[in-house]
């Protein structure tokens, strides 16, 4: 797998626009940015509403998701093609979901919506009817998601990357700054992680950075050991999934899994390792 | 704003009008006086390190949670527009920073 068959440029959304084997795909924190505008003919999903399970502490299961893309109009054999805020947080941790779930075709929209809005391209606030299709989505894949005894029983074994903030790692905000602080039990970061803050990976009109400073930046500059498989972990799991894009999709990575619990989850363990200040 | 837990969150549950225990760095984006709604306002640390970043709101507001210390707010905007100021933050404090572009 290559960039080119994972990512796209604006341009190339542009052209797809109204393409019928192609669904563009809105995902967001602050779903309001859909309603104030989108790219034409694109459909909505709220990263909380849609992609949460509203009971357990959890993402939507097989069925949810099938409900989820039988009621967009999205088929199986439909080119996704995602965006979104943030940078492509959510959308990133949409596509992790799509591969999760088995839909090999999808895409991620370089720079995302940010990108978009910068270029002063075409918004719409149009909201496309598409009909009802009978999606069926496969058994999640377990090679693709980490669960935490999976992650204490990796310290110090596999890479772990903590894609969070500096002052998230060292223990000195609990939550991105944009939030109010609030969240896990204790601060800080889990031994032996590195810390690649996912910013690190993007450009700042939100596009990835070259295959070529990717690899410099997690082998050379963060000293992952690329021969080893790898979990990348965030708060709750959206941050980390960009980085799981970067590593798994955009360097072919064989082996990374994204620890969707994250510090919500790790930091509010009881009994488990903590450290705080600076990667040791 | 999520909770995981059963407290409130820090701040109450609606948008702060005081900073509580936060450290708030809040303003507004303009251009001839009017307010910039498309573009994104980027808080920076020490080293241009990234930080967190928001779209402005339709009055072309934001608004971040610091920490106490010294930060960079960075403006993206449409045509190529941006602007930059120095930021200090500090718990209970809510620092206005209003920019113009």
């Amino acid at each position: 797998m290559s960039r080119s068959d994972v990512l796209v440029d604006a341009d190339w959304a542009e052209a797809h626009i109204g393409d019928p084997h192609v669904v563009i795909v809105e995902v967001d924190e602050d779903t309001s940015a859909y309603d104030k505008g989108h790219i034409p003919t694109a459909v909505k999903i709220d990263w909380k509403k849609d992609l949460q399970d509203p009971v357990r502490r959890d993402f939507v299961d097989k069925t949810g998701f099938e409900a989820l893309l039988s009621e967009r109009g999205i088929s199986n054999d439909d080119t996704v093609l995602l965006y979104g805020g943030n940078n492509n947080w959510f959308a990133a941790y949409a596509y992790w979901y799509f591969r999760l779930y088995g839909h090999d075709k999808v895409l991620l929209l370089d720079g995302g919506r940010k990108k978009w809005e910068l270029d002063s391209r075409e918004l719409s606030t149009d909201v496309p009817e598409r009909p009802r299709t009978s999606y069926t989505a496969r058994e999640q894949d377990a090679s693709l998601r980490a669960l935490r005894d999976e992650v204490i029983d990796s310290i110090g074994k596999r890479n772990l990357v903590d894609v969070r903030s500096p002052d998230e790692f060292t223990g000195r905000l609990l939550a991105p700054a944009h939030l109010p602080q609030e969240q896990a039990q204790r601060a800080g970061h889990i031994p032996t992680a590195r810390n690649v803050p996912w910013s690190k990976a993007a450009n700042e009109d939100g596009t990835f950075r070259s295959d070529d400073e990717l690899r410099r930046l997690y082998e050379g500059e963060a000293g992952l050991d690329f021969g080893k498989d790898t979990i990348a972990y965030c708060r709750i799991g959206e941050r980390s999934a960009h980085t799981w894009f970067v590593l798994h999709e955009l360097l072919g990575l064989p082996h990374v899994k994204n620890y969707d619990g994250s510090w919500t989850e790790y930091g509010s363990l009881v009994g488990v390792p903590i450290e705080l200040g600076e990667a040791r | 704003m999520t909770s995981d837990g059963c407290g409130a969150p820090a701040g109450g549950v609606s948008a702060p009008a005081t900073a509580g225990s936060q450290a708030v760095v809040e303003g507004r984006v303009t251009r001839d006086g009017t307010a910039v709604a498309t573009g994104y306002a980027r808080l920076l640390g020490t080293g241009d390190e990234f930080v967190a970043e928001v779209p402005l709101g339709e009055d072309g507001g934001f608004r971040f949670f610091a920490a106490p210390g010294s930060w960079t707010l960075r403006v993206l905007a449409p045509g190529g527009l941006r602007a930059e100021r120095s930021v200090q933050a500090d718990y209970g404090q809510v620092t206005k920073v209003d920019v113009t572009i």
